[in-house]
């Protein structure tokens, strides 16, 4: 059989093929369970930050070892319930999002869909943190449109419900120096302590352009805008806003009124 | 090693024959990835493993590849190093992986892996191949981690992760230099690079027509 015959040609590419294919099956597969624990400890670690742990003190203590103290509560969105039947722990939101099981997603009035989806899944993953049985912080997902891409994120209340203690973005695709600030912990830093609601029970918290103006009277619920990213910051307040007086408003109420302590 | 024209093919890219130096090939993940130190490594040692094997096997298949499809089973085997490196980075080294993206996937069009084996794995027995490819891997590798090493110095005030020169915003005394964490700025360090390089090895300029 000549090398460049036409049936040598075919065989080369044949046989080529299938070892390849093994190949890379082969690595796929086998390193999926790894990839999978990776994905796991990326996810607890972007919800440990949002609870206010540093870096550091994630590194130092270990991921395992601090989720210990959160508890994962799977909920109906619209109830604020939590949904019975299906286990939190493997429960993947953006799956979801696309699963028939749970397509009969939830619709979002158009006057709402500021963050940039007309809908969103009927249940989602919510994170509780502990101490000794009494409730320390609620950790939030949320996502939202910037500039050019869905932000994900994790937003943290204190104990309260209303005031914010941290906020993180773990996938986005905005531009490096400008929405791509949003991970610049001298920018997050400015999130805590703000108030969600006024005293009246509006939802005020947002990004204004430019800087917050000391003394005003929503101060205590502005955060300064991301200067270069007026688009970024709006997709971020606009997020923030919708899923705090809309997406988890049943479920954070029904929480502050459940007995603690 | 001992072997005089090993130590050729191993050392000449390092230097007189860089890939991206001399042969400006390769520059697309040598701006993308850069920006730390930390990434440049990875990358280097992802293309380096990929150089090698792909050289290896090619060269040890050259013999019964028919020359009309040879390309395609070049490209097919670098593809299938390219992506078990990626799922293996996926699960040794999650987050730099993370912030590598799609650059380790885009070492498959790298012209230095292509070019690589067609030019030498193809002509040549599988051990000197080898030897070929980790040569030009070193070579890549040498202009990513000076490049890598001065982005982040300049742009970050870091190195691998741990602060150098602590920043202004943190309390030091650096104002970063944030043009550095762009691409463009690669261009300008690779730039400067040839330019030393060609000042100690004259006979590296081009002649003018």
């Amino acid at each position: 059989m000549r090398r460049d015959s036409t049936l040598a040609t075919i065989m080369t590419a044949l046989v080529l093929c299938i070892v390849c294919s093994v190949i890379v099956s082969a690595s796929a597969v086998g390193l999926r369970s790894l990839q999978d624990e990776n994905k796991r400890k990326f996810r607890q670690k972007n919800i440990l930050e949002a609870a206010g742990y540093s870096a550091e003190q994630i590194q130092r203590e270990g991921v395992t070892k601090l989720f210990e103290n959160i508890e994962t509560r799977l909920i109906n969105f619209q109830t604020g319930d939590p949904a019975e039947k299906i286990d939190a722990g493997n429960f993947d939101q953006r799956v979801a999002a696309k699963d028939p099981t749970f397509t009969n997603s939830i619709a979002i009035p158009a006057d709402k869909q500021t963050f940039g989806f007309s809908q969103h899944e009927r249940y989602g993953r919510v994170y509780l943190m502990k101490q000794d049985g009494e409730l320390k912080k609620v950790i939030l997902p949320i996502y939202g449109k910037g500039l050019w891409s869905t932000l994900y994120g994790f937003i943290s209340l204190e104990s309260d419900l209303n005031t914010v203690s941290g906020i993180t973005f773990y996938e986005h695709k905005e531009t490096p120096g400008l929405g791509g600030e949003v991970d610049n912990p001298d920018w997050k830093a400015l999130w805590v302590n703000k108030y969600v609601q006024n005293s009246d029970g509006e939802v005020k918290l947002e990004i204004v352009k430019g800087k917050v103006v000391q003394g005003s009277t929503d101060a205590d619920h502005q955060i300064d805008g991301l200067s270069g990213a007026t688009i970024t910051s709006q997709g971020v307040s606009n997020a923030v806003r919708y899923w705090l007086n809309d997406g988890y408003r049943p479920f954070l109420d029904k929480l502050g009124s459940e007995p603690h302590g | 090693m001992a072997d005089p024209k090993t130590k050729k093919i191993v050392l000449d890219p390092l230097l007189n024959n860089n890939p991206i130096a001399l042969q400006v090939l390769g520059i697309c993940s040598a701006l993308a990835v850069t920006t730390k130190l930390e990434t440049s490594l990875t990358m280097c040692a992802a293309v380096i493993v990929v150089l090698v094997c792909s050289n290896g096997a090619i060269s040890l298949i050259r013999n019964f590849v028919p020359s009309s499809i040879r390309i395609i089973v070049q490209m097919t085997i670098i593809a299938s190093l390219v992506i078990c490196v990626d799922e293996v980075l996926k699960a040794f080294a999650f987050e730099t992986s993370r912030t590598m993206s799609v650059f380790v996937g885009l070492i498959i069009t790298n012209c230095i892996v292509m070019g690589r084996a067609e030019a030498f794995a193809m002509k040549n027995p599988p051990v000197i191949s080898m030897f070929d490819g980790l040569g030009n891997g070193l070579g890549y590798s040498l202009i990513l981690v000076v490049v890598g090493f001065f982005r982040e110095l300049l742009g970050s005030g870091k190195l691998l992760g741990y602060t150098v020169l602590p920043l202004a915003s943190e309390g030091g005394w650096y104002l970063p230099n944030s043009l550095m964490l762009f691409p463009p700025s690669a261009f300008f360090i690779i730039g400067l690079l040839i330019w030393a390089i060609r000042v100690f090895k004259p006979e590296q300029v081009e002649v003018e027509n």
